[in-house]
């Protein structure tokens, strides 16, 4: 199969989509012809629909995000960027209380379609305005969809099912998996919200992972196949449905699990797989959850400082052993 | 332009600005070795406008900035060696390489920091106005951003509050015409960002940001007029940055022509060229500056080259004040 990057991957699905249907729009700070998104997943969009489908917007985050709600409760489907994932902070009442809640607090009367795609994560000395992994923010907002795409695959699959569907999705992407390539298949396909997927599969230990520590999971268990120790690995793909059947039953066939997630501990992401394990597998345990996730600080900038506070393949194993 | 100043005074400015351009030109330099962790968003082409507000202010007044900030901390009379240390992300630099080349800060010096988001200085610049206010002390904020930031929410917020309260703030809009490749005609229906000032009932003036001189008399008015209790003050500086947006942009979306009348129009070429002119500097004492500046500028990479990098476990701390 050939291989694309989970950049082009993304940008397939975007034009795709925009292709199939017109009420596709997208909008961004810098997403457009002079730039093409500051990470060029944009890039080429706005000389093949034109401006005003791939519109440039001024620097004004929380009416990028009121905006596209108010095109998409009046029939539009607006994908809107933020250039970093910080910067969604700017972003949060349209988000969290406009998006999220137009449909329930007015009965069910609107629908709002809208994509909100913004990259995350740590790893390439940006300091902490530039750095941070803040999916769990997201799910502590019941109304909207959570996507946290591993691969090229995930990322145009995902997607495009974020385009089609009737509620407002939060769309986690990763700076560092840009450039990753992966095999996409050149025919159409959708990937449902709620699956996960078993990236690797294993008998002993379950390591839950998502974005990119899923490839630093992955390389990990190959480095503990060595030892002769089987890793399983689950990628829950989305996290708001979170596929908790899967997760439980992974924990189920090896007894043991590790949470790897790139976000703070604190209330994180893999807090709430811990619980979602604490509440529904306890019985199949033989050892106590372990969690692997970036200490309780902002995100450094200088590279010593900030390879401190990232999750590695060291760290990764040394939980998997503490808990086989 | 106008020269009533004390020679020193303008000798001055050509040095800082100086200090500014060759620093950046360094800066630019380390990065294509690899020693420059990171991005950056170089200062050169708009020094007239930090050196000609900070020469406006005295040295406990506050100033705040954003990721092009360097430009900002050496007009305040941030030190050449920490700032530079700090953009290497050395334990010797101003944040013990936490912060990096977005995020200086000398609160020593009333820089109070560099945010990376872009329009978040503004309402921390009326909230150290306020504090100003409160404790009685008569400082006042130089609060920098560009014309990109205008478009913030927080602009419209933070000057209409510190329009309300009469608070000691100066907003200096540094108005290069692109934020990242978007030019401002693009995506705002006024040439003059100064006009803004209309909504709030403060003066808004436009003036040539690449003339120290024509920012300079403006602050010194903002800076009267924020000291007598009578308000805030919008300064628009038009100008230019002479490179990219950071240091990997091309800059293919700006024309030729447009680049070049802009470097003709260099602040630092103009000032030198009107101190010969007017006979108040020789080019040799002005020749001997550039290599004073010079110097001073290389025991500075040579300060950050040679400094240790932080200890990882030192990304622990910090986090809370420990009383
Ligand atoms: C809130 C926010 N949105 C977007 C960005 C990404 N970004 C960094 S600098 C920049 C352009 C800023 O333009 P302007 O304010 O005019 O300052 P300039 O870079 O021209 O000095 C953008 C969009 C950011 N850092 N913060």
């Amino acid at each position: 199969m050939r291989k694309i990057t989970y950049r082009d991957a993304l940008r397939e699905a975007l034009r795709e989509e925009m292709l199939r249907d017109s009420s596709v729009f997208l909008l961004g700070e810098d997403i457009g012809r002079y730039w093409g998104g500051a990470f060029k997943v944009t890039d080429g969009l706005a000389q093949e629909f034109g401006d005003e489908r791939v519109r440039d917007t001024p620097i004004s985050e929380s009416a990028i995000i009121g905006t596209a709600v108010g095109a998409a409760i009046t029939g539009m489907r607006p994908v809107a960027e933020i250039m970093f994932g910080d910067l969604t902070a700017l972003a949060m009442d349209q988000i969290a209380n406009q998006a999220a809640k137009i449909r329930y607090m007015f009965g069910g009367q609107t629908k709002c379609p809208l994509v909100i795609r913004t990259p995350f994560g740590a790893g390439v000395n940006i300091a902490s305005h530039h750095s941070q992994s803040l999916e769990a923010w997201f799910m502590h907002v019941p109304g909207l969809y959570v996507a946290v795409p591993s691969t090229p695959y995930d990322a145009k699959g995902l997607l495009k099912t974020a385009i089609r569907g009737s509620n407002p999705v939060f769309f986690c992407e990763h700076k560092l998996l840009y450039p990753i390539e992966g095999e996409v298949p050149e025919e159409e396909y959708t990937i449902p919200f709620g699956k996960a997927e078993v990236k690797r599969e294993g008998a002993d230990v379950t390591v839950v992972a998502t974005m990119y520590m899923v490839h630093k999971a992955l390389s990990a268990a190959k480095q503990l196949e060595k030892e002769g120790l089987s890793v399983e690995i689950v990628d829950p793909r989305t996290l708001t449905p979170l596929d908790r059947r899967a997760i439980v039953a992974s924990v189920r066939k090896t007894g043991r699990i590790v949470v790897v997630s790139e976000d703070c501990k604190t209330a994180g992401v893999s807090a709430e797989i811990a619980a979602v394990v604490a509440e529904e597998a306890l019985d199949y345990l033989d050892a106590p959850v372990k969690r692997v996730a970036e200490p309780d600080t902002p995100i450094p900038f200088s590279p010593p400082l900030e390879q401190h506070v990232i999750p590695d393949e060291k760290a990764i194993i040394k939980a998997i052993k503490e808990v086989v | 332009m106008t020269l009533d100043l004390p020679k020193e005074s303008l000798v001055k400015m050509y040095r800082k600005m100086l200090e500014i351009r060759f620093f950046e030109e360094k800066v630019f330099g380390l990065y294509g070795q690899n020693l420059v962790p990171g991005t950056i968003h170089l200062y050169a082409g708009e020094e007239a406008v930090a050196v000609g507000v900070c020469s406006a202010l005295s040295k406990d007044d506050y100033i705040t900035s954003t990721h092009r900030g360097h430009g900002h901390c050496i007009a305040k009379g941030a030190d050449l060696k920490r700032t530079m240390a700090e953009i290497l992300g050395k334990k010797t630099g101003y944040c013990k390489g936490k912060g990096g080349s977005m995020h200086i800060a000398d609160f020593s010096i009333g820089m109070l920091g560099a945010t990376a988001v872009v329009g978040a200085g503004l309402p921390i610049a009326v909230g150290a106005g306020l504090s100003a206010r409160l404790r009685k002390t008569g400082q006042v904020v130089a609060c920098f951003f560009g014309e990109g930031a205008s478009n913030q929410g927080t602009f419209h917020e933070s000057i209409n509050m510190a329009s309300a309260w009469k608070l000691p703030v100066i907003f200096v809009c540094e108005n290069n015409l692109y934020a990242m490749g978007t030019r401002q005609s693009r995506i705002m229906n006024i040439e003059n960002i100064a006009d803004r000032a209309v909504s709030y009932g403060i003066p808004g003036v436009s003036v040539d940001g690449n003339d120290v001189l024509a920012v300079y008399e403006a602050a010194c008015v903002a800076v009267e007029r924020a000291r007598r209790v009578e308000g805030p003050t919008l300064i628009e500086c038009k100008t230019y940055r002479q490179k990219g947006h950071s240091r990997v942009d091309p800059a293919k979306y700006r024309p030729r022509e447009e680049v070049e009348g802009w470097l003709q129009r260099d602040p630092i070429k103009r000032l030198r060229h009107k101190l010969i002119q007017t006979v108040i500097s020789t080019e040799a004492e002005l020749q001997e500056i550039e290599k004073e500046v010079s110097s001073e500028i290389e025991d500075a990479v040579k300060f950050a080259v040679e400094s240790t990098f932080p200890a990882p476990e030192e990304a622990l701390e910090d986090v809370y004040a420990q009383i």
